[in-house]
């Protein structure tokens, strides 16, 4: 069977309407309930087929900080930025435009530093290979990317290093959990992430806070598969992970990824935008891999660069992240922030709620 | 930024696969798999194939809920 009719088969209407009429029928059982994804991806297809819509009212799901470029600290972009004189920089296409306190990518782009878009940290590997400058990759990304950050540096590549910023998405469930954040019912937990980090991870989360969570793939019917085994959860008591993308999803993951993240990778705190230090969520390089990590590497350059953080000029991304606003009540949106003149980063992003809010909406 | 794209698997030749994304060819890291074959459908982002998929597994999941070949449904 060729991918598409794999996916036409899984969309099938008869598929997609008996799944919305069992979530409806949950849904006069338990009344209103509250559903937080943390995928940009996820959000991305919620809102280009309008499942929203199709759900009934009393159904609510919210974004989380899903979006991996969305959540970098302003300070991690101005560290590159910093370098940017005496290294070529590589990026992931949407971190681009993302403003930072000095600027953006594309800012100092134009101030003329090297900075390239590439699609796989593969690409940025070509580019050392072939040019005498040092190349850093501004490594972003949670699970599902921080493997092949980790997997170009057991080959030990010339004139490359990393800068390491990549983000670990369980501790962040913890924190958008624990009290005084959004109140939510039960999570869709990112697909593709957890192809890497398999389910057993999320256990402890479940039994901690008492929450529902089921693994959510990216079709429409996946998202709306997964949203009825939350419910059908809370409508039977239960708290537990279940897995609603078993086509791609192993309960223990993706072992041998794991075993390369680990050899290069240690688990340290770290910020997200518009978070604060959150425990144990971010990748640090390993003292054996110190070769290649941007932050040992140009430790002397860094101690010149001074970080003072401006504000975030009436953007609400903060908030927008954590489940507490949603993109329209923020006072800058549309008419102020848009894609072609955005004040934050959740407007720039492809993945990021506000872009997303004003595709489509 | 997580997307992951389903591709089937042509030629596999050491630690690097020729996958096809329904017509288009592209080259991609295995390194992160154990025994791809050619055939296999993997899950790629980032230029590295990072799961494969089991259709199988799809196809199960969904039946009940679509009563495949049902066609009074
Ligand atoms: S609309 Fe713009 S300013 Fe408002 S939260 Fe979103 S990105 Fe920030």
């Amino acid at each position: 069977m060729e991918i598409h009719e794999l996916k036409n088969r899984i969309n099938d209407p008869r598929v997609i309407e008996n799944l919305l009429k069992a979530i409806r029928k949950l849904s006069d059982r338990i009344g209103p309930v509250r559903i937080m994804h943390v995928c940009g991806t996820h959000e991305h297809e919620i809102v280009r087929f309008g499942l929203r819509s199709l759900l009934p009212q009393e159904v609510e799901i919210i974004s989380g900080p899903g979006c991996p470029v969305c959540v970098t600290p302003k300070r991690d972009i101005d560290r590159a930025i910093f370098l940017a004189d005496r290294c070529i920089i590589t990026t992931y296409g949407d971190m681009y435009r993302v403003p930072s306190n000095s600027g953006s990518f594309e800012a100092a782009t134009s101030e003329g530093n090297d900075i390239r878009v590439v699609y796989s940290i593969t690409d940025a590997l070509d580019i050392a290979a072939n040019e005498d400058k040092e190349v850093i990759h501004f490594g972003i990304g949670f699970e599902t990317t921080s493997p092949a950050s980790a997997a170009v540096l057991i080959d030990q590549p010339r004139n490359f290093s990393i800068l390491s910023v990549h983000r670990l998405i369980p501790p962040a469930l913890s924190f958008l959990l624990s009290p005084g954040e959004a109140k939510v019912d039960a999570l869709l937990n990112p697909g593709h992430v957890s192809t890497i980090i398999g389910t057993e991870v999320y256990e402890d989360i479940s039994k901690k806070f008492r929450i529902p969570q089921v693994v959510t793939g990216f079709e429409p019917a996946d998202i709306l598969l997964g949203i009825y085994m939350v419910m059908k959860q809370i409508n039977e008591g239960r708290c537990e992970v279940e897995n609603g993308y078993k086509r791609a999803i192993k309960r223990e993951g993706n072992r041998k990824a794991q075993k390369i993240l680990k050899e290069v990778f240690y688990i340290k705190d770290a910020e997200w935008r518009g978070f604060p230090e959150i425990l144990d969520s971010g990748y640090g390089i390993r003292d054996k891999y110190e070769e290649w990590d941007a932050l040992k590497k140009f430790e002397d350059e860094l101690g010149d660069f001074v970080y003072e953080d401006q504000g975030e000029k009436g953007c609400r991304c903060g908030e927008v992240l954590r489940g507490l606003i949603k993109p329209e009540e923020c006072g800058l949106f549309r008419e102020v922030c848009s894609p072609s003149n955005p004040v934050g980063a959740c407007m720039v992003s492809s993945e990021g709620a506000c872009n997303i809010a004003f595709k489509f909406g | 930024m997580c997307l992951a794209i389903p591709a089937k698997v042509i030629e596999v030749d050491k630690g690097v696969g020729k996958v096809d994304f329904g017509g288009v060819l592209r080259t991609v890291r295995l390194d992160l798999l154990e025994d791809v074959k050619s055939g296999d459908y993997v899950l790629v982002h980032v230029g590295f194939a990072i799961e494969k998929l089991d259709e199988e597994e799809a196809i199960e999941c969904f039946k009940i809920w679509g009563a495949y070949g049902d066609t009074r449904a």
